[in-house]
């Protein structure tokens, strides 16, 4: 681990120099949202924003993805076989990302990579990319990252932190990956020990501006049928409309749906995020549906997150307290008051 | 060699077979084009694969040929869906994928030494005949007791395998009571009666048992507590349960009970397991 310093007016160089060789993607502010872009003469990025308003997941789980493709002309040998479609994976850098976003990337992993299958996409999706992160000096209202083993500047999932220091990014490698990024770039400057302090301060005090806190601590020895049958569920989900918006932006959400899609004789197979909140997620092609009522979708989105994974895994909540969930909630509803009513049942 | 778990093995539908006289059931006869995907795939009696169509999707259909059955697999499809409607336009000679095998098996292991009860209503006897036929094999037979199987449906032009049912009922390695709901046929010389009552008429010990289970939910349903009645435990009573599935290896969500996957930690549970999840399939 080393700390090492980037002067802001030098950003623009360390950014450019990283290009030369990688696919470089910073938040660049669209309409009133930021996203993640590629960097380009035109987008230099903006580090200046509290955080995406969908998360980076879909750098690495598009919402869109052709995985197979085949063709229908029966005068073509290989018709009706399905093939794997090729697809680059050029070395990608994220500038700018949360912390939050980057556990959640780790929690996702033991889904999509697990012992028995890989997914081959999104593994190498995620070996094709560095993370650099930016830690979170004013974190918002909504954040509840630090009761859900996270935190404004936490390193997991990161190949780079950086602390805003003013004048300054001190720039922490975490990884060899990260390390090596840093050279790469030309960040050669070692950071002092003055500036090491004042990062150390920040993490501390930005962890303490975190004013939202939800308790965890019972989830894991409640029984799953006593929360399963417990009796808030009716009114959690009484205002919801099964938009799906919370599953969307999630950054730990990863249900996805295939499709196969035709253009004359050409075929692809292609996989689409999907949402526990639609009824034809689960029906079946008799019309039995064993979630057919919307508060049973909503018990599901929260008894996965917070007791099936939990015991699954052995990993935690599948929640970081990005609060964007919260945040856009058409009708208001709050996981933190879910993660109340889970724990202390 | 391809190690994606998403990519189907490309088959030839070797023959089509009209199970039911309503011909809403067909079985597919399928080959591997490829001989190294043949000696790839290995599986068990319970497990079952993604039936893939170019242009259509895939489908989770169990296997209905046993492993002791070498150079082809056999699917029983029953007309329902998008998928299912179009396999049974198919012809023979079409070609398809197959991927899998996928889930996890009935508890051969576990069953070995024991008297083991077959019952089965309906279209649900497909990874049934896979087990049947594989206890029958003259390698296995002796490492089960009595095998006895009820298997009903509601009426005699409904029963699924019915040239090979017949050939079972002869035999004496193993009792097989056929029954239907309901016949006008006058020469039907099965049983009569739901396959409940079937059951509380033939088995009549749970000592040494292990009891296979599958059907329609309201054949279940009764039949669980006939099995009770004659000293079942949930750990004794298996099922095999059905989802909507994409993936078919517990990635893409969506058929989950509580924290169990019945793609990748099913589709074979026993009673007790169930007991433990919350009732929602």
């Amino acid at each position: 681990m080393s700390d090492k310093i980037i002067k802001k007016e030098e950003l623009q160089d360390f950014l450019k120099a990283l290009k030369k060789a990688h696919e470089v993607f910073v938040p660049a502010k669209e309409k009133d949202f930021y996203r993640f872009n590629p960097l380009t003469d035109e987008n230099k990025g903006d580090l200046n924003f509290t955080n995406t308003r969908l998360s980076p997941k879909s750098l690495l789980f598009p919402q869109s993805e052709r995985i197979f493709e085949y063709t229908l002309d029966e005068e073509s040998s290989d018709a009706h076989i399905v093939k794997e479609s090729s697809k680059d994976y050029p070395s990608t850098v994220i500038i700018g990302i949360r912390p939050c976003d980057a556990k959640a990337m780790r929690l996702v992993d033991v889904n999509f990579n697990n012992p028995e299958f890989k997914d081959p996409w999104w593994v190498k999706h995620l070996e094709s990319m560095t993370f650099i992160g930016l830690g979170c000096n004013e974190p918002c209202s909504t954040c509840f990252c630090t009761s859900v083993g996270c935190g404004p500047f936490n390193e997991e999932g990161l190949d780079v932190l950086l602390f805003d220091l003013g004048e300054n990014f001190l720039a922490r490698a975490l990884t060899p990956k990260g390390e090596e990024l840093l050279k790469q770039g030309g960040v050669d400057k070692d950071a002092n020990s003055g500036l090491k302090k004042k990062a150390d301060e920040l993490k501390i005090e930005a962890e303490n501006k975190i004013s939202s806190h939800v308790p965890t601590d019972k989830l894991k020895e409640k029984k799953v049928d006593d929360l399963f049958n417990a009796p808030f569920w009716d009114d959690i989900a009484f205002a919801c409309i099964n938009c799906g918006t919370c599953t969307f932006l999630c950054p730990t959400c990863w249900c996805f749906d295939v499709q196969d899609e035709i253009t004359k004789k050409q075929g692809d197979r292609i996989r689409n995020w999907d949402s526990c909140m639609f009824p034809l997620f689960t029906l079946h092609a008799s019309g039995h549906n064993p979630r057919p009522e919307k508060v049973q979708r909503v018990r599901q989105r929260f008894m996965h997150k917070l007791k099936y994974y939990v015991d699954k895994y052995n990993n935690g909540v599948a929640c970081v307290g990005c609060g964007r969930c919260v945040k856009s909630c058409p009708v208001n509803i709050d996981i933190r008051e879910v993660f109340s009513l889970m724990n202390d049942l | 060699m391809s190690d994606n778990p998403y990519l189907p093995h490309p088959v030839r539908i070797e023959q089509i077979t009209i199970e039911t006289e309503d011909k809403n059931l067909r079985t597919f006869k399928l080959v591997f084009l490829n001989k190294a995907d043949e000696e790839k795939f290995t599986f068990i009696p319970g497990q079952f694969c993604e039936i893939s169509i170019a242009g259509k999707g895939e489908i989770p259909i169990g296997i209905a040929s046993s492993p002791t059955e070498k150079g082809f697999l056999l699917f029983t499809v029953n007309k329902t869906g998008v998928v299912t409607k179009y396999i049974h336009n198919m012809q023979e000679g079409d070609i398809i994928g197959v991927r899998g095998p996928l889930g996890n098996w009935y508890p051969w292991e576990a069953m070995e030494g024991k008297n083991v009860i077959v019952i089965g209503g309906g279209f649900a006897f497909t990874t049934l005949r896979s087990s049947i036929v594989y206890m029958l094999h003259p390698d296995n037979r002796n490492r089960f007791k009595d095998i006895i199987v009820v298997y009903g449906a509601r009426s005699p032009g409904l029963l699924l395998y019915r040239q090979e049912l017949a050939e079972w009922e002869k035999r004496d390695d193993i009792k097989f009571h056929i029954t239907v709901d309901a016949t006008d046929d006058p020469d039907w010389q099965y049983n009569v009666g739901f396959v409940p009552t079937i059951t509380e008429q033939k088995i009549t010990t749970s000592k040494d048992s292990y009891a296979l289970v599958c059907g329609p939910p309201i054949m279940i349903k009764f039949t669980q507590p006939v099995l009770e009645k004659v000293g079942f435990k949930p750990e004794q009573i298996i099922m095999s349960l059905e989802m909507r599935m994409k993936c078919g290896i517990g990635i893409c969500g969506r058929c989950n009970i509580g924290d169990q996957y019945v793609c990748k930690d099913g589709p074979v549970f026993t009673l007790a397991q169930l007991n433990e999840l919350p009732k929602e399939y």
